[in-house]
């Protein structure tokens, strides 16, 4: 089979990639622009960000958006474990067809519809919308997201360590804490760490959800980009996109050591 | 997968109730919504039962979902969505083609890194991404001020706040959700068949169009509807890329919520977006079901 690559397929990735980053760098260089012209270069500085760093409802923002997504990481997580548990364990049980539908559908519900209906849900509820609301809505989109994760892991899982246990004396509930869960920790932390970008990421769902003092980045930046582009959001984007990066590179890197582990664990048996 | 099982009943009850006050709970209640009035006092819809001193009395009514069908408005809308959604797929899925099916045929030391290269974009934020094309797209903007310094136009083109601007906007947000499944069917198929074809006489083209290409249907079936679905419904790209006439059915959910403060309207509308998008939705979750518990 011939291996190289045609001049047409290298084309193809060439211009694919350039369309993928482009717009992605003009953000990022811009950023460093001196000038208020976002089109315009006029020099390196890092103005914007001294000015992004002075601003209050800015950075009150940057610290509503954290504090939601490390809740809402860690729920999503408890969530999704147990979701993926519960399916990957139990082939059949009454309602185990409309339970999968269900937890999956923020998976491919356009987020309109799942923030409309948490908020409708939260009014109808009567609770205060605030951080809170917003990291439970964040959590059910999420949950879903770690359960594939954590489902494709169980399918490598050697079952035999679990039943070794059971039949060592562990209650099943030993087994699971003992056994399981540390062996599975890794993507555990991959879940949790895609909940957080996924959180982090949310303008729709957290549109929805919060309430007054609740307001997140993105919907910060969304405010401000209704009127136009500025300098002071390329900045602020800029350091988005560092910290995702940051995320993706450590998810990346424990993906790549499961995978490994699963390669050696093959190869031993 | 029966007898000493880890998971025990306790937590299939706890997901049931998670699942019934989270996800089913909340979809009932755009339902029950839906059937509302709008009225100025907190909550701003009018209740389904009401109780009028001697019993309770059901107050159901279809006008929104008549307001919606009847209004040209918003069947243009929901119209819109459809074309829009449709366009921006045929285009994902023409500038993904040949990507992903490079992407499989490169050799096997560079597919991780091309296929981590595709990914890291869709990691970056949604709304930043949206967000860059109005500096590329707009009139003093760099597209134009290329296109006009290469010589190759004299004015600049009118591009944001246009429904082409909401179609570039949409192809690039979600054109990983395209590469992905093309890549994964484009790698599965066996070498040796493509070399069987080559062998009885096939030229490249042939065996690609006539072997490759319906082998990979699956995959171009997956991703257009990755594309599809969320593009129907999209309320973040028509809002800032598109113009005052683009009508786009999750902008017309956004506003009839956030600024007419008409929720049963939109709870209707969410309703209607639903049963269109309930098919389509069905069948892919069911390929993903099948797909996880294969373990494939």
């Amino acid at each position: 089979m011939r291996r190289s690559l045609s001049w047409v397929s290298v084309a193809a990735l060439a211009l694919g990639l350039a369309f993928l980053y482009a717009p992605i760098l003009l953000v990022i260089g811009y950023s460093f622009n001196a000038g208020k012209l976002v089109t315009v270069w006029s020099g390196f500085s890092l103005r914007w960000y001294a000015e992004a760093f002075a601003n209050e409802q800015l950075m009150a923002s940057i610290g509503v958006s954290l504090r939601v997504a490390v809740l809402s990481a860690t729920l999503a997580t408890v969530v999704g474990t147990t979701a993926a548990l519960v399916l990957f364990r139990h082939a059949r049980f009454v309602g185990r067809g409309a339970l999968v539908g269900l937890i999956y559908a923020p998976l491919v519900l356009p987020e309109v519809i799942t923030g409309l209906a948490l908020l409708l849900l939260f009014v109808e509820l009567g609770w205060e919308r605030g951080i809170l609301t917003v990291a439970l809505s964040h959590a059910v989109l999420a949950s879903a997201w770690v359960a594939v994760l954590v489902q494709s892991r169980l399918v490598a899982f050697d079952r035999s360590l679990e039943e070794a246990a059971i039949d060592l004396g562990a209650t099943p509930a030993r087994a699971l804490w003992q056994v399981t869960l540390p062996i599975i920790a890794p993507t555990l932390v991959a879940g949790w760490l895609l909940a957080f970008t996924l959180s982090i990421d949310d303008l729709v769902i957290a549109s929805f959800a919060s309430g007054p003092g609740s307001t997140t980045l993105p919907m910060r930046i969304y405010g401000q980009a209704r009127l136009g582009v500025t300098p002071e959001i390329n900045a602020v984007s800029t350091l988005m996109i560092a910290v995702v990066a940051l995320g993706v590179v450590a998810f990346g890197l424990l993906a790549k050591r499961e995978a490994l582990r699963g390669v050696q664990a093959g190869g031993s048996k | 997968m029966t007898g000493r099982s880890v998971a025990w009943p306790s937590m299939v009850v706890l997901l049931g109730l998670w699942v019934a006050l989270f996800l089913a709970g909340p979809l009932l209640i755009v339902l029950k919504i839906s059937l509302a009035e709008t009225r100025l006092a907190r909550p701003p819809y009018t209740p389904l039962l009401i109780d009028d001193g001697g019993g309770w009395s059901l107050s159901a009514n279809l006008a929104n979902y008549v307001a919606l069908v009847g209004d040209g408005l918003y069947a243009r809308a929901f119209g819109q969505s459809l074309w829009l959604a449709g366009i921006s797929t045929a285009l994902a899925l023409g500038v993904a083609l040949p990507m992903a099916y490079a992407m499989a045929r490169a050799p096997a030391s560079w597919r991780g890194a091309l296929l981590a290269a595709v990914l890291l974009p869709f990691w970056t934020s949604f709304l930043i991404r949206v967000y860059a094309w109005i500096a590329i797209l707009k009139d003093e903007g760099l597209l134009n001020a290329a296109l006009v310094g290469l010589g190759l136009i004299r004015a600049p083109l009118a591009l944001l706040n246009t429904d082409i601007a909401v179609v570039i906007g949409i192809v690039y947000a979600y054109l990983p959700f395209m590469i992905l499944p093309l890549y994964v069917a484009f790698a599965r198929i066996p070498a040796s068949l493509i070399e069987a074809a080559a062998d009885l006489g096939a030229t490249p083209t042939r065996s690609f169009w006539s072997v490759t290409l319906p082998l990979t249907a699956p995959g171009i079936a997956a991703g257009s509807l990755l594309v599809f679905i969320p593009a129907v419904g999209e309320a973040i790209v028509p809002d800032l890329l598109g113009g005052a006439e683009t009508l786009m059915i999750g902008k017309s959910l956004w506003t009839e919520f956030f600024q007419n403060r008409d929720w049963p309207l939109a709870s209707a509308i969410a309703v209607l977006l639903l049963i269109l998008l309930v098919g389509p939705t069905a069948w892919l979750e069911g390929r993903e079901a099948r797909r996880r518990e294969t373990g494939a």
